[in-house]
């Protein structure tokens, strides 16, 4: 059994871990509440855009030539996957989540014979693939979470992935990245951006209504500016998903391990006085033995 | 009937009112969002965005190019970047135009696309200080 002093400096040591995970719980629960608040702020924006794509879409379908980003290169050949984690660990499996999924598509595609390409976005993913599939890196983007997420950083990476498609080196681009619930619950999901996936169906633009949109300068000039535009909206979106999941996903992680640190100081803290009791009964039984004997 | 006109930049609303009339800066020239106007959705160049009430200007916003959806009594305005035109921040500006330039300097000339679109942003940075000059 361990002695008293080796104990004692144990129950130290677990306590001042307790300190940091309940540090770090508290400024992922601030960071948390603001990365909120600006995903919330950004979604009328992309819901906009997503309307007036949809309605254009409706009123070209049917013509020859549709920009590629939305008609897709006629091919399937090659696909960029675009996996966003965070910069830093500590966080549970948010991380562990996106690689785990990231890892099942690019085998899968790689099965079907298709030609894979990754774009890590946040130093755990690069890391990550840098070990595990160094040949497939075209390019990286790391070291802005933590941070206010700019938009210029969306617009940029949304332009890098739009040469790449134009210069057809790329024919299908997908986005995988944790869909924020709550503090609780992040969901894996991927998501394709390239080509344009149109929701149809959703009732938000009635049949009979499309056909009186006026369009100015044209359809297809609208169109080819919005594409872009769009993408880059959709990759901002799921930054900014991003970095509420993460400063979630470790709130909840450190409160965990502030429970488990808690947990485990009250055992440390049994054994430590049963230690003593039994040290100083043993001393007595010594004692008492000694006198009886003389 | 008032429009109810909203301004979005990609990272958050800044203006959901109503108003009587909203002159926005279309590509191919201004045009007014009214009530009852036809549906139609137009390219923005850079501009000022002006808000009417009662025939008088209750609010001006710049905004950096964009996209506008009008229906009869809404007007939705989605601007790349967008700022109310008394915080325009000339100086800011200014030093944007003076980079833009050299980058058209630098510019390979033969590259059409990429001189559109630096074309555009000097035209909307220009437009930025304009707007915040005469205000």
């Amino acid at each position: 059994m361990a002695s008293l002093k080796e104990l004692r400096a144990r129950i130290g040591s677990v306590k001042s871990t307790r300190k940091i995970t309940s540090a770090m719980k508290m400024v992922a629960a601030a960071k948390l509440r603001r990365a909120q608040a600006s995903a919330e702020a950004a979604r009328p924006y992309a819901q906009a855009m997503q309307r007036m794509i949809g309605e254009l879409a409706v009123s070209v379908a049917g013509e020859v030539t549709l920009p590629p980003l939305l008609a897709g290169t006629g091919q399937d050949r090659v696909h960029l996957l675009v996996p966003l984690t965070s910069d830093r660990g500590l966080c549970g499996g948010f991380n562990a989540n996106i690689h785990k999924l990231t890892k099942r598509m690019i085998s899968r595609l790689q099965s079907e014979g298709k030609v894979v390409r990754l774009l890590p976005v946040g130093r755990r993913a690069f890391d990550f693939f840098m070990r595990h599939h160094a040949d497939l890196i075209v390019d990286k983007l790391i070291g802005f979470s933590g941070k206010e997420i700019p938009f210029s950083i969306a617009s940029s990476l949304g332009e890098k992935i739009n040469t790449l498609f134009e210069s057809r080196e790329i024919d299908v681009c997908t986005l995988v990245f944790n869909r924020f619930h709550n503090a609780m619950m992040q969901k894996p999901l991927c998501q394709q951006l390239v080509p344009v996936v149109i929701e149809t169906g959703k009732g938000t633009v009635p049949a009979d209504n499309v056909a009186a949109y006026d369009f100015e300068p044209d359809e297809t000039t609208l169109l080819s500016s919005l594409l872009p535009r769009n993408l880059q909206v959709q990759i901002y979106a799921a930054l900014l998903e991003t970095a509420a999941g993460e400063n979630g996903a470790r709130m909840t992680a450190m409160d965990n391990a502030t429970r488990n640190a808690g947990r485990s100081i009250d055992r440390l803290t049994q054994v430590y006085n049963r230690t003593r009791q039994a040290n100083i009964t043993k001393e007595l039984i010594e004692i008492i033995s000694g006198a009886q004997a003389v | 009937m008032p429009v109810q006109i909203e301004i979005i930049s990609p990272e958050k609303v800044l203006v959901s009112c109503q108003v009587d009339m909203a002159v926005l800066p279309g590509i191919d020239g201004d045009l007014a969002a009214m009530p009852e106007h036809a549906p139609i959705m137009l390219l923005l160049r850079g501009g000022v965005v002006t808000l009417y009430k009662d025939d008088t200007i209750i609010d001006t916003y710049f905004v950096g190019g964009g996209f506008a959806d009008i229906t009869q009594n809404r007007c939705v305005v989605l601007a790349d970047r967008a700022t109310p035109v008394q915080n325009i921040d000339i100086d800011r500006a200014t030093a944007e135009l003076e980079a833009l330039s050299q980058l058209w300097e630098k510019a390979d000339k033969s590259d059409v696309a990429r001189l559109n679109i630096l074309q555009n942003e000097i035209l909307s940075v220009q437009a930025e200080i304009d707007a915040g000059s005469s205000s």
